[in-house]
């Protein structure tokens, strides 16, 4: 992946000297290891700035929501989906964008190595699959394959399924059980999956990270923010807590692409995407529908089909 | 809402028509039947504040 950079560079760099776009998104350096930053890059001198490595795990969609420029966006596998929702739901324009290409072999985890580690990490570095991981008092060479972000280990879409530019070949899609854990939820019984819940959302301290990270949340006010009505209770007691995160995930139904933003921005490590996978899942066992593979398809969620299931209505 | 531990036989979805009222007046029988078999639902009930 550290190949690509100098493609993705000069890629850029043809598309703003060409008048083709007003701006690239894309990825800078971040003042912390493993927190690379999104950024706007105007001109070509600035094109230097733009990196590419295993840190790139924001969703850069997010970013593109009523935009009225010409945009040049860097796009893994789900950032490119999620360009294909925003499309589906007009909050941008195929003719706005060129979209480069990233084929993507996964991103860090860096709660997970955050964790592994008692000192704090000072630098992060990568060549070959391996990741070397150097703090204060310890030195550590990983493979990049087991530190991956969860949401990567199982992504069956790493290549982007719309681009107009790409900056390597296609890399090879993995074949592996999306599912496993969310059918370990589905077997508990009701009890123990309350618990479940219970234990996964008690550190959260709602400072809606998650909701800001996703490129699904673009509303002008979110129902949490509305006061008038109030749809939701504020406080940190544990059923609001969780009514915040439920309703979130249905908002994201049948339109998350398990890009892994809201994770990975999460500031206490919460595992959200265990209710937004089951959504994931139900969309594609009940209608066949993976969100943003294709601009031609409505999302199952706004449109009829006889066949529809509805067994579950009495 | 059962993923999230929401006993199963606590929601029910029906479709009556307006012109439907005994087919109205079963779903309701069979909703609370239900839903007093499961008996009370705790969950849900927001404990005060504690104040230190």
């Amino acid at each position: 992946m550290l190949g690509y950079i100098d493609k993705i560079r000069q890629i850029s760099k043809g598309l703003i000297e060409d008048k083709k776009v007003d701006m690239i998104i894309g990825f800078k350096k971040g003042t912390m290891p493993m927190m690379n930053e999104p950024c706007l890059v105007k001109s070509p001198k600035d094109v230097e700035k733009l990196v590419w490595d295993s840190n790139c795990g924001i969703n850069l969609a997010n970013y593109l929501t009523d935009r009225k420029e010409r945009i040049g966006i860097i796009a893994k596998g789900c950032d490119s989906r999620n360009i294909v929702t925003h499309i589906i739901e007009n909050k941008i324009k195929r003719e706005q964008l060129v979209i480069i290409g990233v084929p993507c072999t996964g991103m860090i985890d860096k709660h997970r190595l955050t964790s592994m580690f008692e000192g704090e990490i000072e630098q992060v570095t990568e060549q070959n699959g391996n990741i070397t991981i150097k703090g204060e008092d310890f030195e550590e060479i990983l493979k990049k394959n087991d530190v991956l972000q969860q949401n990567c280990s199982v992504c069956i879409h790493r290549n982007p399924v719309v681009y107009d530019e790409l900056v390597s070949d296609l890399v090879e899609e993995q074949d592996v059980d999306r599912y496993e854990d969310v059918r370990k939820i589905e077997a508990m019984p009701s009890e123990k999956k309350w618990n479940y819940f219970d234990d996964l959302l008690s550190t959260c301290i709602r400072c809606y990270a998650c909701r800001n990270a996703c490129p699904l949340c673009y509303c002008p006010t979110c129902f949490v923010d509305e006061s008038r009505p109030q749809w939701v209770g504020k406080s940190d007691d544990s059923i609001d807590i969780r009514t915040f995160h439920f309703l979130r995930a249905y908002h994201c139904a049948g339109r998350c692409t398990d890009c892994g933003a809201c994770e990975r921005a999460c500031p206490v490590g919460i595992n959200m995407r265990m209710f937004t996978r089951k959504l994931e899942k139900d969309c594609f066992e009940q209608y066949g529908w993976e969100a943003g593979l294709s601009l031609d398809e409505r999302p199952p969620l706004d449109t009829y089909k006889p066949e529809d299931p509805d067994d579950f209505i009495k | 809402m059962e993923h999230m531990g929401i006993e199963p036989g606590r929601i029910h979805f029906s479709w009556v028509s307006s012109a439907e009222s005994t087919k109205f007046v079963q779903v309701v029988n069979e909703v609370t039947e239900a839903v007093k078999a499961l008996g009370p639902n705790n969950h849900f009930i927001t404990k005060e504040a504690k104040v230190a």
